[in-house]
């Protein structure tokens, strides 16, 4: 069952938790707020984030990146706090950052550094010695495909082996969190699957969490297993994407013809839950009501069903809900 | 485990001591720098003069090599002048190195985004400017105090103790000179640096900072009949602070104090510029 968040007071002043919580807090934001100057990035967050990969939804904007610059301890608070492993990020930021590997979003590598040397580098800036940072380097690289480029300076890769030799040097460390920020961003379909993929292997490995901030639902779905969807810096929703799918709910897709407000009234009156989009009606039936409650309904006010569909509630849908609300 | 293995495994090894990190940019900015052919070759030539004023501090003790040229003993002289010669040589020298090697520190990180992979870590700001500098720091301390000092103790091998002691103070003011060159040098090349993104740029700047500035101090000074226009030329207060360590008799206008109170105002600009610019991400507001 998912927790949505509401917007408004309620949702910044309710700590909100998904129900099924095996793991111990990741994350937890108390109160957290962010001002640029007279503007508000984030409002009053409140959230404990357990999952196993966490997914940040939000269009552009949202806050996303903001609220993993300032888990890393890039932006100061302006209220409230978070904390990481239940590190403060006011006080141990240190500890934090020991334990985090982080990949950004934009291009972030030294032009003339071979990829060995460049990993081997940051394998050493996290504390590991030279000889286990080129040995870890030279592991990272092999582990996320970049084996046979691995001593081709920086400069002359691609976009999808950038954005892979960020991967390699985020887990060169060992960390035990591992935050990326559109890690498929301008990569082709077969370079996103690839990474998909790796984000899936990483995850299941169970060695390291994930959080994963992205705009695009598709990334979130195939690999996280919460997701926190923000909007204009509050938290709009946040749910358990395993819980979603596991539950026994009934998703229904409907085209209709001659539909109007009455007939979305009448569904609603019955418990559904309900959404249109023009001639097209995506509902959740409530507990003891089936299609054929919904046919009833259509034919008492002559409107013609043309196609039914039986389908789960899909990330789009939620988020597509959640930036409604 | 052997690297074509496929796998991830976590680290849960020892970690390095955290005073030491900087030093790991030391190292691998080093490693970089002598790939150029050109800078190596004028790190060579750093040690040109050095070299000749060993054979001077050599001939200076050798009477008879001297005679046999139909020279006099006295001709050569090793006394606060002869060092304060070699410093104005290698601090001209220091500059050419800074020059060459202080913009391509910084501006490179910064063009290529690469400030937020080592924030992310264990490592702070301050650490990555401690770093950046100690590559400067180290380079040019190879070509202006190291090679004084040794000048000097070879100097006070062949001179004895009695001139080494009434010396002293030459070593220790050629040391106190080298240090502030090497402070203004470093601070003023990584700042501009870390403002001007693209490596020529700053490299040209920070030769437009030495030489225009000496240009428009002679300006201001000219037009408002003042000598206060010498305070924005680098040079010309380093070299009124050189002359009074070495005690050297100068016409400098500015008093000594001045001088080092604006070298000072310049480093603490300089580097509250750079802490300014050092960051993982620019905050607009």
């Amino acid at each position: 069952m998912s927790t949505t968040a509401q917007p408004g007071a309620a949702a910044h002043h309710n700590l909100q938790t998904p129900p099924a919580a095996p793991l111990v807090p990741l994350i937890e934001l108390q109160g957290l707020s962010i001002r640029f100057g007279a503007r508000d990035i984030l409002r009053n967050l409140n959230a404990s984030l357990r999952g196993r990969a966490i997914g940040l939804l939000g269009p552009n904007g949202a806050g996303k990146s903001t609220l993993i610059n300032t888990l890393l301890g890039f932006y100061k608070p302006f209220a409230g706090s978070a904390r990481v492993f239940d590190h403060d990020i006011r006080t141990d930021l240190r500890e934090i950052r020991r334990v985090v590997g982080y990949m950004p979003e934009n291009d972030a590598f030294i032009s003339k550094m071979n990829a060995v040397s460049f990993v081997q580098m940051m394998g050493e800036l996290s504390g590991l010695p030279s000889g286990v940072a080129l040995e870890r380097a030279h592991e990272a690289l092999f582990y996320v495909g970049l084996a046979e480029a691995r001593y081709r300076p920086l400069g002359t890769y691609s976009l999808g082996m950038k954005q892979l030799a960020k991967l390699a040097q985020a887990i060169v460390h060992g960390p035990k969190l591992l935050i990326l920020d559109e890690p498929t961003n301008g990569l082709d379909p077969t370079a996103r699957q690839r990474m998909i993929r790796m984000v899936r292997e990483i995850r299941d490995g169970e060695e390291m969490r994930i959080v994963l901030c992205s705009h695009l639902l598709r990334d979130v779905e195939d690999t996280c297993d919460e997701v926190l969807i923000l909007k204009q810096g509050q938290i709009v929703h946040y749910s358990n994407l395993n819980e979603e799918r596991r539950a026994n709910r009934r998703f229904l897709e409907l085209e209709t013809y001659g539909a109007n407000g009455d007939f979305t009234a009448a569904i609603e009156r019955l418990g559904c839950e309900c959404a249109v989009s023009g001639n097209r009606m995506k509902m959740v039936l409530a507990d003891g009501i089936g299609a054929r409650d919904i046919f009833r309904l259509a034919a008492e006010r002559e409107v013609r069903i043309r196609r039914l569909n039986f389908r789960r509630d899909t990330l789009e849908d939620i988020f597509l809900k959640a930036m409604e609300n | 485990m052997a690297v074509y293995r496929r796998n991830y495994k976590p680290y849960a090894g020892g970690l390095t001591p955290a005073w030491s990190r900087f030093l790991v940019l030391f190292r691998y900015s080093r490693r970089n720098l002598f790939r150029s052919k050109f800078l190596t070759g004028l790190f060579v030539a750093c040690f040109f003069y050095p070299i000749v004023c060993l054979v001077m501090i050599y001939l200076a003790h050798s009477a008879g090599f001297l005679k046999q040229l139909g020279l006099p003993s006295e001709i050569l002289t090793i006394d606060n002048v002869f060092f304060f010669h070699l410093m104005s040589a290698q601090g001209a020298f220091a500059f050419l190195l800074t020059a060459f090697v202080g913009p391509g520190l910084i501006s490179p990180d910064l063009a290529n985004g690469a400030l937020p992979l080592y924030f992310c870590r264990p490592f702070s700001r301050a650490e990555y400017v401690l770093g950046k500098s100690s590559v400067l720091v180290i380079l040019l301390s190879e070509v202006t105090w190291v090679p004084g000092i040794i000048l000097f103790v070879i100097q006070a091998s062949f001179a004895g103790a009695a001139w080494t002691w009434s010396n002293l103070w030459i070593a220790l003011s050629f040391v106190i000179s080298s240090l502030l060159w090497i402070a203004i040098l470093a601070l003023l090349a990584m700042a501009l640096s870390a403002w001007v993104k693209w490596r020529i740029v700053a490299g040209a700047l920070l030769l437009a900072v030495m030489f225009f500035g000496a240009g428009f101090a002679q300006a201001v000074n000219a037009v408002l009949r003042t000598h206060a226009g010498h305070f924005f030329n680098l040079g010309y207060l380093m070299s009124t602070v050189w002359n009074a360590l070495f005690q050297i008799d100068s016409d400098h206008d500015i008093p000594v104090a001045e001088a080092c109170i604006a070298i000072f105002v310049y480093c603490s600009a300089c580097l509250a510029l750079l802490l300014r610019k050092v960051r993982a991400y620019e905050v607009v507001r």
